[in-house]
């Protein structure tokens, strides 16, 4: 029974090695990098650290990146809410197809639709915005969060809505007052998945933007292949990107057990 | 089947870094016979569960012994006590069939398809789950999933004991009366060591031959209901059991009689007067009536429960309730009242002190 | 739940819809005009039919893309499904070190996917990178540039190490909602720890483990952005698979009626497998 632990810890320790890979790499300089294989940096600097803080190029990407997951996560679930109590709670003309029509969304590979959403975003003249990415996103974000949303609320028992209207509240009262707090728990998990596939997805953001929306990850990739071979200055950019994920993850470490069980085990 | 000894049994869960040892059950030494219908009664939190998960071997007590037939089993697992338990939340092996449910132990223990046969049927048969074997287990009620509980420690052969904990909490109300007369039934057929957790009185006094009252994490009684109800042992029994329990009331002593509120009272005993420490009377309210001279109390408050009926008064400080006949009037003016003297107790700091009635 | 039929709930659904439809279907009609027409600039089409998709369906390269993509996702799944299972049978279910183990899993979820890419370009390269370097100085020979067979192995390791957490988290998640009294009355009828894994963990697991499943085929039959910044698609075409061949196609050859018609068809592979494996899942939930 005690060695279970054996099992985790090497998961683990499989985990870290690349991110340690990676680290390592961003405090070593590109001569030292180039002139072969060291575990350890040997001339520590922050040099690539930083040239990202003072580059505005370099800073904007991240600034870019989190405007719009940020703004993709908070269209996503707001939508989401009352579609996903209208799931949960109500029969309609259509609903079951309706609720898997969403779903095929979430199957339709992004780079089907990489092209035609440019061509779409250019003429509504979106191209190179925030917003652009964010609405994109919610292509595969929006079904993801009804899914996640619908299976927390039919946790929820029918007679709290009940309760709520013959104790006089209207609909939107009951919603926001007492609905909303309630499935707390869900809301945070929602959220979590929506930041999440957001921040890592790149070919549709990359196809979206050029210049002012640019995010990240696309900044990254136009790096390594204009300025030449700068691994250091990449590798400190990657490690950057790891940050905002970390925080999320900390923030609701406490939902991963129970909220990931999408609230109808 | 065995008897089943406690010897100074404590246990304490492991303390918060930095601080003394709570324990959720206080020593105990307790002997439950062979074959007896035991119920634990208690509040919520007095230590009932620790108590059967120590029998039952789910923990091992922080002190002390627990012996099976007069040899040691404190640290044998589970599995080897031949103990079966049932949960407050009826446990079933959803993906199975009812019959497959209940072959479950006796296949985990090798024993032969033919014997398994035998023995599922005849349990199903005592639990009247015949016509349902072939479902699955997850599509039935309540009830029936702690039925199949059950029935999977009653067709183990070996089992020592079978141990419940508030295996009712999720019945219906009407279910519950007929599970448990099929409990008590079973065990009047089986014979077999039943113990029985739970905070309501009316299934612990229904269901047992014998009922431990446990308080606090000890154990503050052990007795037939008839001798919980007319002598409690402790004040503690005395308000849990009974319906309204027992009125408590400060007192004095006199040459060795009660004085409560200045008034001596008769009790037809006499104890040694120089008791110290907190003393009190106990006194049912069954026990307690109207009459002409006594203690005159002021009338707060009557209750009309059908066939008889609570009256709340009150002396001076002090409430006394009491249950008055349906057809009884309530005196209108200066209504005085009297004790019983037979069934009048006296508690030293809590607990009964020693009388001899006449 | 029972539910009340109530036709003002498309009110409520109604956002979603056309923010969905927005996305979908504009760019959908898009891909359905492209497949049936050819363009030559200037806004004019011409019918073509299903020139485009016979096209696609008999060439070679599209079988071969197909093929590796078969491949892969089974491979993935194979490896990432029961290796999630044991990690997660084996997390501790209380303790400080929960949140810790918690934490660190999730992160590889939360990287940039080209940075993930990146990450483990740098981490195999055979000459400076840590898992190449010390894969050759033990002796094997390791150059994922050059070997298919180390491209494969990279890409495949790489999106275990991506994704397996994913599973490990909802199959924890699954676990931890079984309540004690299930694995106390196991231990009482005397269960093997491989019956209280069959008979328990398995079916109280099997919702999380529906949603895991499902989600990592899709995501592995769409990967796109990972193998392309690891390994570009070679060498040659060896991990060239549907995605970074059908941006290779549209954006590269700015072929875009076979492109189009390309993507319908693999959309609608994605969509069939889900549907018969939602089907298939469902039904069995019925029995």
């Amino acid at each position: 029974m005690n060695k279970k632990w054996i099992l985790p810890s090497l998961y683990i320790l499989f985990l870290m090695l690349p991110i340690y890979g990676l680290l390592s790499m961003s405090f070593k300089t590109t001569n030292e990098i180039l002139g072969g294989f060291s575990l350890f940096p040997q001339n520590f600097t922050l040099e690539n650290y930083i040239k990202i803080f003072t580059d505005p190029t370099w800073y904007n990407g991240y600034i870019n990146s989190l405007i719009y997951v940020c703004l993709n996560t908070v269209i996503s679930v707001s939508v989401a809410l009352p579609a996903a109590y209208a799931f949960s709670r109500y029969r309609f003309l259509g609903d079951k197809h309706l609720f898997f029509w969403l779903l095929t969304n979430r199957m339709a590979p992004p780079a089907v639709f990489a092209l035609p959403f440019f061509q779409l975003y250019s003429a509504i003249e979106l191209f190179d915005t925030h917003l652009a990415v964010a609405l994109a996103h919610c292509l595969f974000n929006i079904p993801l969060a009804v899914w996640i949303l619908e299976g927390f609320m039919s946790g929820i028992p029918k007679e709290l809505d009940e309760t709520a209207y013959l104790d006089g509240y209207s609909f939107w009262r009951f919603f926001i007052r007492i609905f909303i707090p309630t499935i707390a728990a869900g809301i945070g998990v929602a959220a979590f998945f929506c930041f999440m596939y957001s921040w890592v997805e790149l070919l549709l953001a990359k196809t979206l933007t050029s210049v002012d929306a640019k995010p990240i990850a696309a900044i990254m990739t136009r790096t390594a292949s204009t300025s030449g071979y700068e691994l250091g200055l990449l590798a400190a950019a990657g490690s950057l990107t790891i940050i905002p994920g970390a925080f999320v993850i900390y923030f609701v470490r406490n939902y991963i057990a129970k909220g990931f069980a999408l609230g109808r085990v | 089947m065995s008897q089943i000894e406690f010897k100074n049994v404590r246990h304490a869960y492991p303390p918060a870094k930095g601080q003394a040892p709570v324990y959720a059950l206080k020593e105990v030494s307790q002997i439950w016979n062979d074959g007896g219908a035991y119920a634990l009664l208690g509040p919520s939190g007095c230590g009932k569960t620790t108590l059967l998960n120590i029998i039952s071997g789910l923990l091992t007590p922080s002190e002390g012994s627990i012996l099976f037939d007069g040899s040691e089993v404190t640290r044998l697992p589970t599995a080897e006590r031949h103990i079966a338990q049932v949960f407050q939340f009826p446990v079933v092996y959803d993906t199975m069939t009812v019959y497959d449910n209940l072959a479950f132990p006796l296949r985990n223990r090798g024993v032969a398809e033919a014997r398994v046969t035998q023995r599922v049927t005849e349990i199903a048969e005592m639990l009247d789950l015949s016509d349902r074997l072939q479902q699955r287990a997850a599509g039935l009620t309540a009830d029936g999933k702690q039925k199949i509980s059950l029935g999977r420690g009653l067709v183990r052969e070996d089992v020592n004991a079978i141990l419940f904990d508030e295996p009712l909490t999720v019945i219906d109300p009407h279910l519950k009366w007929q599970l448990r007369s099929k409990l008590k039934e079973l065990h009047q057929r089986i014979g077999m060591t039943m113990i029985y957790v739970t905070h309501d009185q009316v299934e612990a006094l229904t269901f047992a031959d014998k009922v431990v009252v446990m308080y606090d994490g000890g154990v503050v009684q052990v007795g037939t209901p008839v001798e919980l109800f007319n002598r409690p042992k402790h004040t503690f029994v005395g308000y849990f059991i009974g319906s309204p329990g027992m009125n408590v009331l400060p007192c004095t002593l006199d040459q060795g009689q009660p004085v409560f509120a200045n008034n001596r009272l008769d009790s037809g005993y006499a104890v040694a007067s120089d008791l110290a420490g907190k003393l009190e009377i106990g006194i049912r309210p069954e026990f307690v009536s109207f009459s002409d001279d006594g203690i005159p109390v002021a009338i707060e408050k009557v209750e009309d429960l059908g066939r008889y009926q609570v009256v709340t008064v009150r002396h001076e400080a002090e409430q006394i309730k009491m249950v008055v006949g349906e057809d009884q009037a309530i005196p209108a003016q200066s209504p005085k009242i009297s004790f019983a003297a037979d069934n009048l107790l006296l508690y030293q700091d809590d607990w009964a002190v020693e009388t001899e009635h006449a | 739940m029972r539910k009340t039929t109530n036709q003002k709930a498309w009110w409520l659904v109604t956002p979603v819809l056309l923010l969905v439809a927005f996305n979908a279907f504009i760019p959908l009609m898009t891909v359905v005009n492209y497949a049936f027409q050819e363009t030559f600039g200037n806004n004019q089409f011409f019918w073509e039919g299903t020139t485009w998709f016979e096209k696609v369906l008999r060439s070679e390269r599209f079988h071969d893309a197909l093929g590796r993509q078969m491949l892969f996702t089974s491979m993935i799944l194979v490896i990432e499904v029961p290796l999630g299972i044991a990690v997660a049978l084996s997390m501790p279910r209380k303790g400080p070190w929960v949140s810790v183990c918690l934490v660190l899993m999730a992160l590889p979820l939360l990287i940039p996917w080209n940075v993930v890419g990146a990450m483990w370009n740098i981490f195999a390269l055979p000459d400076i990178g840590l898992l190449g370097y010390s894969l050759n100085s033990m002796g094997f020979d390791y150059n994922f540039t050059r070997q298919p067979v180390s491209a494969w192995m990279t890409t495949v390791v790489m999106d275990v190490w991506h994704w397996t957490s994913l599973v490990v988290l909802l199959c924890y998640a699954g676990l931890c909602s079984i309540p004690d009294a299930y694995y106390q009355a196991a231990h009482i009828d005397g269960a093997s720890p491989w019956a209280v894994f069959r008979y328990i963990q398995l079916p109280k697991m099997k919702r999380v483990l529906t949603i895991a499943i499902l989600l990592r085929f899709m995501d592995s039959f769409m990967i796109y952005t990972e193998p392309f910044v690891l390994t570009g698609g070679g060498p040659g075409n060896t991990t060239t698979f549907l995605s970074i061949d059908l941006v290779k196609i549209a954006l590269g050859q700015f072929d875009l009626g076979p492109a189009a018609a390309m993507s319908l068809i693999y959309f609608l592979v994605v969509l069939l497998i889900c549907w018969v494996f939602y089907t298939v899942m469902m039904r069995n939930e019925e029995q």
